[in-house]
């Protein structure tokens, strides 16, 4: 039976260390909804995600109360809008008016997101690709809810090169869109290389076309756990160090698990997948970079990031993975700078910069996160950026993301508060060098080779 | 059985599991375990609890020990056991 130590260490790990469900997120096949006519196709989505979602918060919350373990987002994911709307949208503002009718179901149901604005053009992009791609400005201008995903390569297809051009400039224009709100929309959009069709985490959710009508999938997170489990071994070996996290990992990945059962039973919806990711907030104690602190670096980014982050990442799903029957979108660390107070510091220490970040994303996921760099920086810059991380999840057959905000009308020493879970970043510098030849010729970059590796 | 796990941690005081239990009593939960610490003088008690014959709902009754432990002074929380259970046992 459960005796009185271990009810007490689980309590503190609720209260004292930040442990949470991240999200529960409802995964929703709009395919069934796709019609030539725009209003019918609208009045059809919004019928169908109010329907399968209406009892999602209330069943969130029911679950957080009984058990004790609070439950910080309930979301929605949808099919992808450029597969649903391709035939009835022939214009980007077409395409706006179905963000803003996922933005009202989301208001109406209570979710705090809905993700599924998204496009898959990781080999090549079809008309109605271009469109929607044309419209993410405009939708995440006029929308609160709603996050943008566009999906640009991946291992097997190599990366679309006219796709990365283009997000460069969309990018640029998003922030140019929302640039009274400190370009807020460029932290609901978010390109990526090796999508998942199952990731429960925002801005990048949504629901693969290989899912089920309906899915529930959970993501965990427990940074402040780690951290404090860690504290207990300092000065110990790598063993001791490895062993600690998979522990604490196994732990709070267990949570995940109940919670996901319970969702799935109550709303009637099958069990998708726990996420394993460690994910940050900005609250103070809820942060990886404070973990690799931890395990003996002075700040994130300090010759040895890579290695720890690496080796943490590892541990995190060697313990996870026997906590869960499933697991998967994204898990790993997640490492956005704005959202973690301890990855701020190190930036506004000195000790983290671009390039660090990106050798960084190579051992963990998900990939450039959350970083505002100058308003100045030029569009094909940021397709250049996008392309290097894209390539890093090409040939290492992993997912790689890039969520940059280039913040209109701040420069680098400036800092950007997005308030919330977004949290608030110092503007970070970027090599000037350009990169104009390359991103404009055009094309594809082939898939790697996967034979003869070494 | 639904077995529930409630916690009560604060300050010592006369009659806190008096009160807790009366409180039980009085809403037909039986009492299966009692187990109780003082750490750096804080008193820290937990209950395992058969909450299979209450006619009240799971979140009142959490609602309802969270308000008791206001009045006593101390926190109690009502917990179902599985996320103990989960996290603690493979």
């Amino acid at each position: 039976m459960i005796n009185i130590f271990e009810v007490a260490e689980t309590n503190q790990m609720i209260e004292k260390e930040n442990l949470d469900v991240r999200t529960i997120t409802l995964g929703i096949s709009l395919l069934d909804c796709a019609d030539s006519d725009l209003g019918r196709l609208k009045e059809k989505i919004y019928a169908k995600i109010y329907e399968a979602a209406k009892d999602l918060v209330k069943t969130g919350e029911e679950i957080s109360r009984e058990f004790g373990i609070p439950i910080v987002n309930k979301r929605i994911s949808v099919t992808p809008i450029a597969l649903v709307g391709g035939a009835a949208c022939k214009t980007p503002e077409d395409f706006a008016g179905i963000a803003e009718t996922l933005d009202q179901a989301a208001h109406e149901v209570g979710v705090n997101f809905i993700g599924g604005y998204s496009a898959l053009v990781s080999k090549g992009m079809t008309e109605a690709d271009r469109i929607f791609i044309e419209s993410i400005p405009l939708a995440l201008s006029a929308t609160e809810r709603v996050c943008s995903s566009v999906n640009l390569g991946s291992t097997k297809t190599g990366i679309n090169m006219d796709a990365v051009k283009l997000m460069g400039e969309i990018v640029k224009r998003t922030a140019e869109y929302t640039k009274e709100d400190d370009s807020l929309g460029c932290a609901k959009l978010v390109v990526f290389c090796n999508a998942p069709d199952d990731n429960p985490f925002m801005a990048g959710a949504f629901h693969g076309v290989t899912e089920s009508d309906r899915i529930i999938n959970v993501g965990v997170s427990g940074p402040g756990a780690v951290k404090t489990a860690l504290g207990k071994v300092r000065g110990e070996n790598f063993e001791v160090l490895c062993e600690t996290i998979k522990k604490t990992a196994f732990k709070v990945t267990r949570v995940g698990q109940l919670v996901a059962q319970e969702a799935s039973r109550r709303l009637g919806v099958p069990f998708g997948i726990v996420d394993l990711s460690l994910a940050p907030t900005p609250a103070i104690g809820d942060s990886v970079a404070d973990i690799l602190c931890e395990i003996g670096l002075e700040y994130a980014g300090a010759p040895g990031t890579t290695a720890a982050l690496a080796l943490l990442n590892d541990q995190v799903k060697k313990g996870g993975v026997m906590a869960s029957s499933y697991v998967g979108g994204l898990s790993g660390a997640f490492i956005p700078v704005s959202e973690d107070q301890g990855m701020i510091d190190a930036v506004s220490a000195g000790a983290l910069t671009l390039e660090k970040l990106e050798a960084m994303t190579c051992v963990c996921s998900v990939g450039l996160d959350m970083i505002a760099i100058p308003g100045n920086t030029k569009a094909t810059t940021i397709s250049g950026i996008i392309a290097d991380e894209m390539a890093i999840g090409m040939v290492n057959q992993k997912t790689t993301a890039v969520r940059i905000i280039p913040v209109i009308g701040k420069d680098v020493g400036e800092s950007v508060e997005f308030g919330g879970l977004l949290g608030h970043a110092p503007i970070m510098p970027v090599n000037g060098f350009s990169c104009d030849a390359f991103v404009n010729r055009g094309g594809r970059i082939p898939a790697p080779i996967h034979s003869f590796k070494n | 059985m639904k077995k529930t796990i409630i916690t009560v941690v604060g300050k010592d005081t006369v009659g806190i599991i008096a009160k807790v239990c009366t409180y039980l009593a009085d809403n037909k939960i039986n009492i299966l375990d009692i187990s109780q610490t003082i750490v750096q003088g804080y008193f820290n008690m937990m209950m395992i609890v058969d909450m299979s014959r209450t006619e009240k709902h799971f979140g009142d009754i959490v609602d309802e020990l969270g308000m008791l432990g206001e009045e006593i002074g101390v926190i109690i929380k009502c917990q179902k056991e599985e996320i103990f259970d989960k996290m603690h046992r493979i």
